[in-house]
């Protein structure tokens, strides 16, 4: 067994975990994170994906042992986020979603590609969400749906709206 | 889905590392950024007893400016080449090469050394990393060695590592601002590995021009013609297509090397797309 000490939604806590375990069944079994789906356990369908170290990551094919001291959002802890609550809206107004399955990590991985300052374009988004698979929605809608929070994200005084925030943002994005 | 049961060691250095590759007997496994190895794992793919994890050691992860050239840590991922979080000794070559590897979430966490030491013949930088003539440093408990980038890799999943070597850093020659080059992959899906790609660098004033094949399959191969014939060609002209072709056919002969007809096309096709764009 292996200690470990992380910052899961800005909290500190600490495990003892098996060297084989994987971050996904660590946050799903151990600490009630049911946001993280695993699709194809092995970095292919992207439902796992989680925010590490204020970067995008697959949680399915990280190992909990080697996170000794990682900073870990899982979409549980982005509630109050206000990029997600953007991506939350248009989501559903762009009919984003059907069964749901792929939609946390649809949102974490949006929330990296609007916050990023390169212009947004379809084609972009589209190249962006490949290594998050739909087997629903046919992306379309998703594709909407984060370019049209893109573009609410950058109308002016949207910066500061969203600067005005819990921490989660600071902390949880890069 | 579950990996195999196997013990796990945080390296607190490179020495450290290379001790427990050699007390595990050739089962014992290094774990860099993972986004190859864990997903062996989890399929069964990739027996290991061992995994010493080399994640931890900042040495790794830090990259240093020498004359003419930037070594680059072994645990520099995709991710911080791509945003040009430090140097780019191409030119802008590596961060759009890094790019392209796999899914962000992948490239956050993948590594530069991980993918040339594990020597994926679809792989993008043991490909690139020979287009650029890098070296490639690593420890063993023969000590520090190096080699060149080309002949690094023996073939597919093969290179010159001995199962306890420690692969350190990876040293890229600096290009001349006005070198040219180019690069091409054909990929039936963003994100997936490459059916053939074809890495060109053309920096006349170090006189030096390489065309580089990869996805072969095997070690990625060093078209000697075609580099020749870029060396010395014009701006691109209409007659430059067939001039290629020919030249990449030779190199393939000399190879030895058997290919399907629809692997050829592909290898021709990229070869002629990145010539094509370090002429233009």
């Amino acid at each position: 067994m292996v200690n470990i000490t992380l910052t899961l939604n800005g909290k500190k806590i600490q495990a003892e975990v098996e060297p084989r375990l994987s971050l996904a069944d660590f946050l799903r079994e151990q600490q009630r994170q049911h946001s993280v789906h695993l699709g194809c356990e092995h970095g292919v369908c992207g439902a796992c994906t989680i925010v590490m170290n204020g970067q995008i990551a697959r949680s399915c094919i990280a190992l909990a042992a080697a996170l000794d001291g990682a900073d870990i959002w899982t979409l549980e802890g982005l509630d109050a986020d206000p990029t997600i609550a953007v991506l939350r809206d248009t989501f559903h107004e762009q009919h984003g979603l059907q069964c749901g399955f792929c939609t946390p990590a649809m949102l974490i991985t949006a929330r990296e590609i609007v916050s990023s300052k390169a212009e947004l374009t379809e084609a972009g988004v589209r190249e962006a969400l490949a290594g998050n698979i739909c087997r629903c929605t046919g992306y379309a809608g998703i594709v909407r749906a984060v370019l049209s929070a893109g573009e609410r994200l950058r109308q002016p005084g949207a910066a500061a709206a969203a600067g005005a925030t819990t921490g989660t943002q600071s902390r949880g994005s890069h | 889905m579950k990996p195999a049961p196997f013990t796990y060691h945080r390296a607190r250095s490179a020495e450290d590392a290379v001790e427990r590759l050699a007390a595990g007997d050739g089962m014992a496994r290094l774990l860099a950024g993972g986004q190859s190895l864990v997903p062996m794992l989890n399929l069964r793919l990739a027996p290991a007893a061992d995994l010493v994890d080399i994640g931890a050691i900042e040495s790794f992860r830090r990259h240093e400016e020498l004359p003419g050239a930037l070594r680059i840590g072994a645990c520099v991922t995709h991710g911080t080449i791509q945003r040009g979080e430090i140097p780019d000794p191409a030119n802008g070559l590596m961060a759009r090469v890094a790019a392209g590897i796999a899914y962000q979430a992948v490239r956050n966490r993948g590594t530069i050394g991980g993918s040339m030491a594990l020597a994926d013949p679809s792989a993008d930088w043991v490909s690139l990393l020979v287009a650029l003539d890098a070296t490639v440093e690593w420890v063993g408990q023969q000590g520090a060695q190096q080699g060149p980038a080309a002949g690094f890799m023996l073939g597919a999943y093969t290179t010159r590592l001995d199962f306890s070597d420690v692969l350190t850093a990876l040293v890229i020659p600096r290009l001349s601002s006005n070198a040219r080059f180019g690069y091409y992959k054909i990929c039936r899906k963003t994100g997936e590995f490459a059916s053939s790609l074809a890495a060109v660098i053309n920096d006349r004033q170090r006189r030096y021009s390489r065309v580089v094949l990869g996805a072969t399959g095997g070690a990625p191969i060093i078209l000697g013609e075609t580099s020749l014939l870029l060396a010395t060609a014009p701006r691109w002209n209409q007659a430059m297509p067939d001039e290629i072709i020919a030249a990449f056919n030779q190199d393939i002969l000399h190879t030895g090397r058997d290919f399907s007809e629809v692997a050829l096309s592909q290898h021709r096709a990229s070869v002629v797309r990145a010539v094509k764009e370090s002429l233009i």
